[in-house]
């Protein structure tokens, strides 16, 4: 994924989109419950941090660092955007 | 180093086990010194361990959050002398293990107990090798330590009650639920989940089923929490087939002998997560 396609909150969705489903070989819904749906395991957990990191340039510390901001695209979506302050749109 | 005594362990080798026993105790609260035998290694175990502390925290596997212990990397099995209690997770190899206990059991005194984290090799063999056979026991963390709140306690025949009281206590301070059995090869985690996996391998090379059929079966049909396969990946392929090996060995079963597909990935290099593929593909290696 390049980042220049990734500076809005679309394209950071969209690049999150193709890397979880890549990994779990399926369809992901934006607003889909990842570890509800079994999806995502406690490895895979750890793994999305670090792909977020890396592919997003930032740093996810502390209180961050909660299942809560990984449990759907949406939410990766939203935290991703807002350590790297980029606008979102207010339902996001 | 100026840390009580009671509150640093050691950890001999510092390999998949190595990196997350350590993790587990420096999310605790207790301070590690860690041993292996190349600064390339101890480097590489510094950063994983440092994700897995992480991890754990994420997973909300340290309650309290305490401040988290301090670790040291060594070369020298000398450091390990200060240590409460040694935890030896070196390679699956019974004559190095052997030599490398009854290094450390004459470098740590008398009253230190000492733990095998070894995957099947019984106690009772391992126990020749050291010089306090009273205060060696088994202690079969599982991968990830950090992660799985239960462990196997193995008391050999020449356990004494002491390091078995000992053992357990620090067992508890790292918050894990034990259940202790006696000795024989493979123990009973290894003896029933190694075949298994062997098993599931062998499934797949006959064509039966795909690896991820055979997870998804043996996780939707039977609960297992991963399946088979995917553990292999967790546990990693090398030391799948060492510990199959022995377990063949010393049980005389030869079905035990690792399958030609496991041989055939460790030939190639593909050890699981460790390395990035085994059964499965896992991109780049989390570092
Ligand atoms: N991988 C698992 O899931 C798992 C689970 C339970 C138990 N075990 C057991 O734990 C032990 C370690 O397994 P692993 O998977 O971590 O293996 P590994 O191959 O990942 O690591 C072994 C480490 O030991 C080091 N080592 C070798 N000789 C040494 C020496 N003389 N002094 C210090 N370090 C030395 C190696 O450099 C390596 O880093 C084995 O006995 C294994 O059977 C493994």
């Amino acid at each position: 994924m390049s980042m220049d396609q990734a500076v809005t909150a679309e394209g950071i969705e969209q690049a999150i989109t193709e890397f979880v489903s890549g990994r779990v070989k399926a369809e992901v819904p934006a607003d889909e419950d990842l570890f509800a749906s079994g999806l995502v395991s406690s490895m895979f957990a750890m793994e999305l941090v670090v792909h977020l990191e890396q592919a997003f340039s930032v740093q996810i510390l502390g209180d961050d660092l909660k299942r809560d901001n990984f449990r759907t695209v949406q939410a990766m979506t939203a935290l991703v955007a807002r350590l790297r302050g980029v606008e979102q749109p207010a339902d996001a | 180093m100026g840390h009580t005594p009671s509150d640093t362990i050691a950890v001999v080798g510092a390999g998949v086990m190595g990196r997350s026993i350590t993790a587990l105790a420096l999310g605790r609260g207790v301070h590690v010194v860690l041993v292996d035998v190349s600064e390339e290694v101890l480097g590489n175990a510094r950063a994983e361990i440092a994700q897995q502390l992480r991890h754990g925290q994420f997973m909300g596997a340290f309650p309290g959050s305490p401040a988290p212990g301090t670790l040291t990397t060594t070369q020298s099995t000398s450091e390990v002398a200060d240590a409460a209690v040694v935890i030896e997770a070196i390679t699956e190899d019974a004559s190095l293990k052997a030599r490398v206990m009854a290094d450390i059991s004459s470098t740590v005194p008398a009253g230190v107990p000492l733990i095998t984290n070894t995957s099947g090799i019984p106690i009772a063999e391992l126990a020749k090798s050291v010089q306090r056979p009273a205060e060696l026991a088994g202690v079969h963390f599982m991968n990830p330590a950090y992660l799985i709140e239960m462990v196997e306690v193995i008391r050999g025949p020449q356990t004494g009650d002491d390091a078995m009281a000992a053992i357990l206590s620090v067992l508890e301070r790292l918050g894990k639920k034990t259940v202790v059995v006696r000795d024989a090869p493979g123990f009973v985690t290894s003896r029933l989940l190694h075949p298994m996996i062997n098993e599931a391998a062998r499934v797949v090379a006959e064509g039966t089923a795909s690896v991820e059929a055979v997870d998804r079966l043996m996780h939707g049909c039977l609960g297992h929490p991963t399946g088979p396969l995917r553990t292999a990946d967790l546990i990693g392929l090398d030391n799948l087939a060492d510990a199959l090996r022995l377990l063949a060995e010393r049980t005389g079963n030869l079905t035990f002998e690792p399958c030609e597909l496991l041989m055939e990935k460790v030939r190639r290099g593909d050890l699981g997560r460790k390395t990035g593929r085994g059964f499965y593909d896992y991109g780049k290696v989390l570092s």
